[in-house]
């Protein structure tokens, strides 16, 4: 376990596991939420919300 | 001296780039309005206020409790994912190049102060604070305290975080006068943990990333394992110390090459008397000396 952490193949496999939840996440619809949050100004980021 | 100087400066200015390439709609600035065209639905690697005039990405802080806190997904995969990717890539490699925040701390710490604090009693347990803020502010709250609607606030943004107040927050209130009149407690308090940040910055090197930053935090667990790493090489290091004496997140990349606080500035690379640390995607032998120090 250690030498695979240890080695790049950790990283490799964890960034497809990363692109696989990003693939995933734009299936479900998720990147319409983010658009609207960033494209409203956030009243909350700016301290008057 | 002067060549180690040039290349932190080289450092900044590439952080400087990537900050203008964050914010480069100049439109924004000069109407008070932030951008709302399609780059929007993407999120940039570093913090950066989405409500920054300026903003053509999405912030992946804001982004992850937006999407936590709708009523509808409570789950965000779509931007975990983009920072299980960039960790598992590059770790903290963002916070030293990529982030234009890390930037300013880094500029507000060269303004000489008659005290530079390099560590205190209790920094070590402080650093930890980052993973409560991460936990609490960014996940739990938008997940549990909701609204009617079933809605969280995005409470780290709301409560605590002092880009937002400078990239968005200073500047739209300037800018824009229906803003102005809607100021009150929230902003005021924001304005006083944004001016503490920057006197802290000037005492302490990076104190939002060392202690706050929930991103850093979310980053700092791919250090060990990203691709992209140091290493130390065992033959040339001779032990003299002086890669640990210049390292202002008080790392020691001997003893602990990819330390979750290491934020890949390449410091210590470039103080190596001997030239025995490198980094990179592909060094050969992988490092040894992560394990032994555990
Ligand atoms: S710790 Fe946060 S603010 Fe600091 S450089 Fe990293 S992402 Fe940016
Ligand atoms: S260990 Fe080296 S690269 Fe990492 S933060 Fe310290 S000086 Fe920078």
């Amino acid at each position: 376990m250690r030498r695979l952490l240890s080695s790049r193949k950790a990283g490799i496999i964890i960034a497809v596991l990363g692109l696989a939840m990003i693939g995933y996440g734009l299936y479900r619809g998720e990147a319409a939420v983010v658009f609207t949050k960033a494209a409203r100004i956030c009243l909350e980021c700016i301290g008057i919300g | 001296m002067d060549k180690k100087r040039d290349r932190e400066w080289r450092r900044h200015r590439i952080q400087a780039l990537w900050a203008l390439l964050y914010n480069s709609y100049i439109m924004g600035f000069v109407h008070g309005k932030i951008y709302k065209g399609p780059l929007k639905n993407l999120c940039v690697p570093g913090l950066n206020c989405y409500s920054c005039p300026g903003a053509l990405g999405a912030c992946p802080i804001g982004s992850l409790q937006a999407v936590i806190g709708s009523w509808n997904f409570k789950f965000a995969f779509y931007v975990a994912g983009f920072l299980i990717f960039t960790g598992a890539l590059v770790g903290r490699f963002v916070c030293g190049w990529l982030c234009p925040f890390g930037l300013i701390q880094d500029l507000l710490h060269k303004i000489p102060f008659p005290k530079k604090l390099k560590t205190f009693k209790g920094d070590k347990l402080l650093r930890k604070l980052k993973y409560v803020i991460l936990a609490v502010f960014v996940i739990l709250l938008p997940l549990f305290a909701v609204d009617v609607l079933g809605q969280g606030a995005p409470y780290f943004c709301k409560l605590i975080c002092p880009a937002g107040t400078l990239e968005g927050g200073i500047p739209l209130v300037l800018l824009n006068k229906s803003m102005r009149s809607a100021i009150g407690w929230l902003y005021a308090w924001k304005n006083i943990l944004l001016l503490a940040t920057i006197f802290i910055s000037i005492i302490i090197y990076r104190p939002f990333c060392k202690y706050i930053c929930p991103l850093g935090a979310v980053y700092s667990v791919f250090n060990p394992i990203s691709v992209f790493r140091y290493k130390v090489d065992e033959e040339k290091c001779t032990g003299c110390g002086a890669c640990a004496r210049a390292c202002k997140m008080q790392v020691d990349p001997v003893r602990n090459t990819n330390h979750t606080e290491c934020i890949r500035c390449g410091k210590c690379k470039s103080i190596c008397p001997e030239g025995a640390i490198t980094s990179g995607f592909w060094n050969r032998k992988d490092s040894s000396r992560q394990e032994k120090s555990r």
